[in-house]
């Protein structure tokens, strides 16, 4: 164990936690929001996100961008960046559509068990990887970089980006948005009713089917953004991008208490925080393993998550 | 009566066709040339997944001899077997298995990686199949006692030991840091860097294998504040192209200096070349690209690109075995004999084995290789030897 390490660069440490956590939590959305008003967990989630990254990058090579371009001035970069965002939410988002209309709907009308659901879920996450490694070889897709990384902030020795500002600040504002959506808005108290109690929300008048479709363009809309912010901060997607980071974001969502959407946020920028504590005591091998230890912990200390699940109670 | 007849008949035919399916599986029978025709050699190594790219240019340089000796013997054809290991230790016995089931196997120039060939090549020699792997350059692999391992390549205890000086004499830097990704090859590619290099390490770090991580922010983190100037990396490029990048995107301005599973286009493509430009890769090769007689100008012809890193040894390994059976080595144990006591010229090199079946010290090449601005990796300098 490596204490020193982890006091020594405690500051950039945690900075660069919170960024990769931002990550996390906007995936982790849409896991919550689907477990929250379906009791489902879909697994093909992962996939979305999938999609997600490749419709950013394939945009930015409509523009001509490829790994070895130069970054271009902010303005630019800023009109590239919203446009694949808009891309890749809106790709994302139908892929979940299609996910729900394709492997979920038919099932559901049928009253399948919760079993068949689970398997479904799996055959299309695997589905849609397999199709996506086929048809790019099962190759990286370079990625350009449009943010220059620039010290914004410094305290003491650790220094903000502008991407790690870039990447916080995007998962604050859409985590806002999206509660104050669900919350506020007429469509969002629906969601909120299905989630507490199906049958009597349908006596109600509220469109159960149309809810749940709500829901899952919701949670891939929101992956859509983390892909985005996973290919600035990363890049490179390949067909299994979204499986282990799958693993985490869901990890994320569990850990701030499933079915929660504040939760998901906590629990995503505490999951990346944490990975990057364990990766300097222990070695950055263990990254991973140290991950879900910590989750078992939390566990068995709040089984319900930090927060609680929260989406169906009546005062959330 | 009619039909009793037929039956007879079509028992003794059916006896006869077994009987001389047998004596030619067999494989062990003494007779003429035709015992050469249709003998296979086998390629197993990554050819999907996160290093494919090191496959491919291996298995391109064996397809390109044999295709070439099969234009020449027409008549009399040898086979190719390509398996894909995903470049996986776990993948690798079960395909070995599968494949010494074959009786007309007589070499296998593989496995690509140290990982698998630890795996896969107790199966190779328990069957008795010579093996030439032009790439897996693990030390210990030759210490294991299998009779039929063959090293066309320097091993890591040369490799490191090159880049360890180069860092020292060419680069000199004050302090060093060390990352490898825990693998057979990495990590005692890392270890020998580190003997060489003993109080300039300044830190080191274990990150996950290729493809089970891709978030380095703890490592660069620890990579900045140890204040090194030289990175080393041991493992392969996909990890170290995106370690390349985001160190670059922290700031982080120093050399990273890899062994040989970072020398591919793949690692540029990762890192981008801003990022890329000035990475050192060591190779106990020659520049793919210098290799002699037509090697290079048959390949761009055939594949429509250069030659990659170990195509020319894989290259000169698949025409040892060639050779072999045409100078009538047909069985196992001969084809065994031949390749230990082989003295053989090729377009990269010249190979003769030692007793553990290590290429002569004598015959050991090692390069080190540059990324440019441009992206392309290009050979800088034969690798300093002390």
């Amino acid at each position: 164990m490596d204490i020193d390490a982890l006091l020594r660069d405690f500051g950039e440490l945690t900075v660069t936690g919170l960024a990769q956590g931002a990550i996390y939590a906007l995936f982790a959305l849409g896991y919550t929001l689907v477990y929250g008003v379906l009791r489902l967990i879909n697994f093909a989630h992962s996939e979305v996100f999938m999609v997600g990254t490749f419709a950013a990058v394939l945009t930015w090579r409509a523009f001509g961008l490829d790994q070895n371009s130069p970054v271009p001035p902010a303005a630019e970069a800023a009109g590239y960046l919203l446009v694949a965002l808009v891309v890749a939410m809106l790709a994302a988002g139908l892929t979940a559509l299609v996910v729900e209309r394709v492997a979920y709907r038919p099932l559901r009308r049928r009253n399948a068990p919760v079993l068949a659901f689970l398997i479904t879920a799996i055959g299309a996450s695997v589905v849609l990887s397999e199709a996506a490694g086929v048809l790019t070889r099962r190759q990286v897709q370079p990625t350009p970089s449009l943010v220059r990384s620039t010290t914004v902030v410094q305290f003491g020795s650790t220094r903000v980006t502008t991407l790690q500002i870039v990447l916080v600040a995007t998962a604050l504002v859409m985590m806002a948005g999206l509660d104050l959506f669900v919350h506020r808005t007429r469509l969002g108290r629906g969601i909120r009713a299905v989630a507490q109690n199906p049958e009597v929300a349908t006596l109600m008048g509220v469109n159960r089917d149309r809810v749940i479709r709500l829901v899952f363009l919701l949670g891939g809309l929101m992956a859509g953004v983390a892909a985005l912010l996973y290919d600035l901060k990363i890049g490179n997607p390949k067909y299994n991008v979204g499986f282990d980071l799958g693993v985490k974001a869901f990890a994320a969502a569990v850990l701030g208490g499933i079915g929660n959407l504040r939760g998901a946020l906590l629990g995503g920028l505490l999951l990346g925080v944490v990975e990057n504590y364990g990766a300097a005591l222990f070695g950055s091998n263990y990254i991973n393993a140290v991950a879900f230890v910590v989750l078992v912990l939390a566990l068995m200390f709040r089984p319900t998550g930090l927060l609680g699940e929260s989406l169906g109670r009546a005062r959330a | 009566m009619k039909r009793r007849l037929i039956r007879v008949l079509g028992g003794v035919l059916l006896t006869t066709v077994l009987a001389s399916g047998a004596a030619c599986g067999g494989g062990n029978s003494t007779g003429g040339g035709s015992d050469k025709c249709g003998l296979k050699l086998a390629f197993a190594g990554a050819l999907t997944g996160s290093a494919a790219n090191l496959g491919i240019h291996v298995r391109n340089g064996i397809k390109l001899a044999v295709d070439q000796y099969n234009a020449k013997h027409a008549d009399c054809t040898v086979e190719l077997k390509e398996v894909d290991t995903e470049g996986s230790p776990d993948k690798a016995p079960g395909l070995a298995r599968q494949l010494v089931t074959d009786r007309k196997l007589i070499g296998i120039v593989g496995p690509l990686f140290s990982g698998e060939s630890e795996a896969a090549d107790p199966i190779f020699n328990e069957a008795g199949i010579t093996v030439i792997t032009a790439s897996a350059t693990r030390t210990s692999l030759s210490t294991k006692g299998w009779k039929v391992f063959h090293r066309a390549v320097a091993n890591d205890d040369a490799q490191g030991p090159a880049a360890g000086n180069y860092i020292k004499t060419v680069l000199h830097p004050d302090k060093v840091f060390v990352v490898d990704d825990g693998s057979a090859y990495g990590a005692g590619l890392a270890d020998a860097v580190k003997s060489v290099l003993g109080g300039l390490v300044t830190g080191t770090d274990k990150v996950a294998a290729d493809g089970k991580q891709t978030d380095f922010s703890a490592t660069v983190t620890k990579v900045k504040s140890s204040g090194a100037t030289v990175l080393f990396y041991g493992g392969y490029y996909q990890n170290a192209g995106l370690l390349r990048r985001q160190l670059t995107e922290a700031r982080w301005t120093g050399t990273l200096v890899g062994g040989d599973g970072v020398n591919d286009a793949g690692y540029v493509k990762a890192a981008g070349a801003a990022a890329a430009a000035g990475t050192i890769l060591s190779c106990p090769c020659v520049p793919a690209t210098q290799a002699k007689g037509t090697f290079v100008a048959d390949y761009r012809a055939k594949y429509n690109e250069d030659p990659g890193l170990y195509g020319d040894v894989a290259f000169d390994a698949t025409n040892i075995f060639l050779n072999g059976i045409d100078a009538g080595n047909t069985t196992n144990a001969k084809m065994l004999e031949y390749v230990n006591s082989v003295n053989y010229t090729g377009v990269a090199n010249t190979y003769t084995f030692t007793d553990t079946g290590e290429l002569d010290p004598s015959l050991i090449i090692l390069w080190m290789f540059k990324v440019d601005h441009n992206g392309t990796v290009v050979p800088d300098q034969a690798a300093p030897r002390t």
